[in-house]
């Protein structure tokens, strides 16, 4: 089997404290594959996403691991090399639309900048392209919708256009770090229908972090449970959630409501 | 709770209209927010109110204790009408009606000890000597599941799900007969959102209290709740006893928010119902769809 898309190696975090963010964590991604990070607050698994992307903040710091992504440890690049990984090899969705997306920017010019920005495009193509963009993300009168302020779009036309600019750059792989958590259950189903759609098209891999097992028994492939930095069971998404063999996994399982 | 006995709340079309100024030249509008809702929650039970952000089940809930003033209806506590009631009737009458909200950070005063924050109603209501309230807010503690130990601390020194039950403990202080939970436990992890229900749900039992659990997770009311009322742009589109209701849905809106949930079986059978606006009338009335169980269809 070739090597996977994403492959990440005893990776460790430390914010300084007594113990580690993340704690010596390996799992691999292959190319259109979802896998699903499922944990609690505190748990890591947002900060394995933003060490991934060497996005962390001081204090956070990443101790030791590799992060290899088609081919490349990602931990050695310069940050010239890696804003050039950023967008256009793989890109994030965040849990927030409304503090992600930038407040005093016409819509289509926050998607065009992501592709003017790594030489795919000048800006009138670049509009045009926002234009099919938000249309691949179904929202409707795109042509129109891409002169509108971020403010003037609803909590669920936000998270598409978040997935527009993720999109932009056409990369192998996309983070979704909780990207339906902050939307109301029917606009959830919405966003996670059109994720599955897109995912299908572009053939994108996906590294879904949510606390919801329920949308990963929807989206994922495979499972990967975290709890206190540790990675504690990761497997196919059916043998986790029918067969759970750690005592945590367990216990997360028997949480959500109505699981009995 | 038999019947024939009348129920303990009643709130009989219920209204909260709210204007919004649009500009300096453009006539106000009007957000309907709570618009004709009615339903009684009887002694000892615990009523599920369910509804998407703006559907206006926290308003209603914020309505009945009037935190905001309803514009009209009437909400009847064992069998009174506390619209009518003077503040200082009103005062009184929360006494017996507290409210537990979602976020435990802002609903906790930072600079106040936890055993001052739970002893505050006490205070307010001028009830027991010194002592005697410090008692009251020991034994509070202790029905919480909160260390005793713990009342001199600050807010911040506490976890999400400890922060809940302090904020418990405080609607507790007073001996209520009702209290609502207002997404309570929303933004708690799950498997402290679990530890929390268990404490509400062993607490109602012990102090026999009434729930009004407001809520936009319909696992959790499903699992905790024996009646349950949907709310859907200010309007109650359905309502009855848990289990006729969440297996035999009836209003187009409840059937697709009911569609949406994610299932943890990933080989089960997905069929999500897209809401159609135009298949239902808004203003219809509730109607007798089965035994216990109304839909506005």
């Amino acid at each position: 089997m070739a090597e996977p898309l994403l492959d990440v190696q005893h990776l460790s975090v430390t914010f300084g404290g007594p113990s580690l963010a993340v704690d010596d964590i390996s799992f691999y991604l292959n190319a259109g594959e979802t896998l699903g990070v499922v944990g609690e607050s505190g748990s890591g698994k947002s900060v394995t996403a933003f060490s991934i992307l060497r996005l962390l903040q001081p204090p956070g710091r990443i101790m030791s691991g590799r992060v290899r992504f088609q081919g490349r440890d990602l931990l050695t690049l310069t940050e010239t090399e890696m804003r050039e990984v950023r967008g256009a090899g793989i890109s994030l969705i965040f849990q927030e639309p409304m503090t992600a997306l930038n407040p005093v920017m016409r819509v289509g010019d926050q998607i065009a900048e992501a592709l003017v920005v790594h030489g795919k495009a000048t800006w009138s193509d670049a509009i045009a392209s926002a234009v099919e963009l938000l249309d691949a993300v179904r929202v409707p009168d795109a042509p129109r919708r891409v002169h509108d302020y971020p403010h003037q779009f609803s909590g669920g036309m936000r998270q598409r256009v978040m997935i527009a600019i993720a999109l932009a750059c056409r990369p192998p792989l996309v983070i979704a770090d909780e990207p339906t958590t902050a939307l109301d259950v029917t606009i959830q189903a919405q966003v996670l229908d059109l994720l599955r759609e897109l995912k299908a098209r572009y053939n994108l891999a996906m590294l879904l972090i949510t606390h919801d097992f329920g949308v990963i028994a929807e989206m994922a492939d495979r499972v990967a449970v975290m709890f206190k930095g540790k990675l504690v069971e990761q497997g196919p998404v059916r043998d986790v959630l029918r067969h759970p063999a750690n005592e945590y996994t367990r216990s997360l399982l028997a949480a959500v409501p109505g699981a009995q | 709770m038999a019947t024939g006995s009348p129920p303990l709340v009643e709130v009989r079309h219920l209204v909260k209209h709210f204007v919004r100024k649009q500009g300096l030249f453009a006539a106000p509008s009007i957000v309907k927010a709570v618009d004709g809702v009615s339903f009684t929650i009887n002694g000892g039970e615990m009523f599920g109110l369910v509804g998407e952000s703006g559907s206006g089940k926290s308003t209603t809930g914020r309505c009945i204790l009037r935190l905001i003033e309803p514009t009209s209806g009437e909400v009847r506590f064992r069998g009174e009408n506390v619209l009518d009631f003077s503040t200082a009737r009103m005062r009184l009458a929360r006494r017996d009606m507290q409210i537990v909200f979602q976020d435990p950070v802002s609903s906790l005063n930072p600079r106040m000890r936890v055993g001052d924050i739970v002893e505050e109603p006490l205070v307010i209501h001028s009830l027991g000597s010194k002592a005697e309230r410090r008692a009251r807010v020991v034994e509070l503690f202790q029905l919480v599941g909160l260390e005793s130990g713990y009342v001199a601390r600050y807010p911040h020194e506490f976890s999400g799900g400890q922060r809940q039950r302090i904020g418990i403990a405080r609607a507790l202080a007073l001996n209520p007969a009702f209290i609502i939970a207002d997404e309570a436990v929303s933004a708690l992890d799950v498997s402290i959102q679990a530890q929390v229900v268990r404490l509400l749900l062993d607490l109602k039992e012990r102090l026999r209290l009434t729930c009004l659990f407001i809520a936009h997770d319909l696992r959790l009311v499903e699992h905790i709740c024996t009646r349950v009322a949907v709310m859907y742009m200010g309007r109650i589109v359905e309502l009855g006893e848990t289990r006729a209701l969440f297996s035999h849905p009836t209003h187009p809106y409840t059937r697709a928010l009911l569609s949406a949930i994610p299932v943890l079986d990933p080989d089960a059978p997905r069929q999500r119902l897209e809401l159609d606006p135009s298949s239902f009338e808004r203003d219809a009335p509730l109607k007798e769809v089965g035994a216990q169980h109304w839909a506005a269809v």
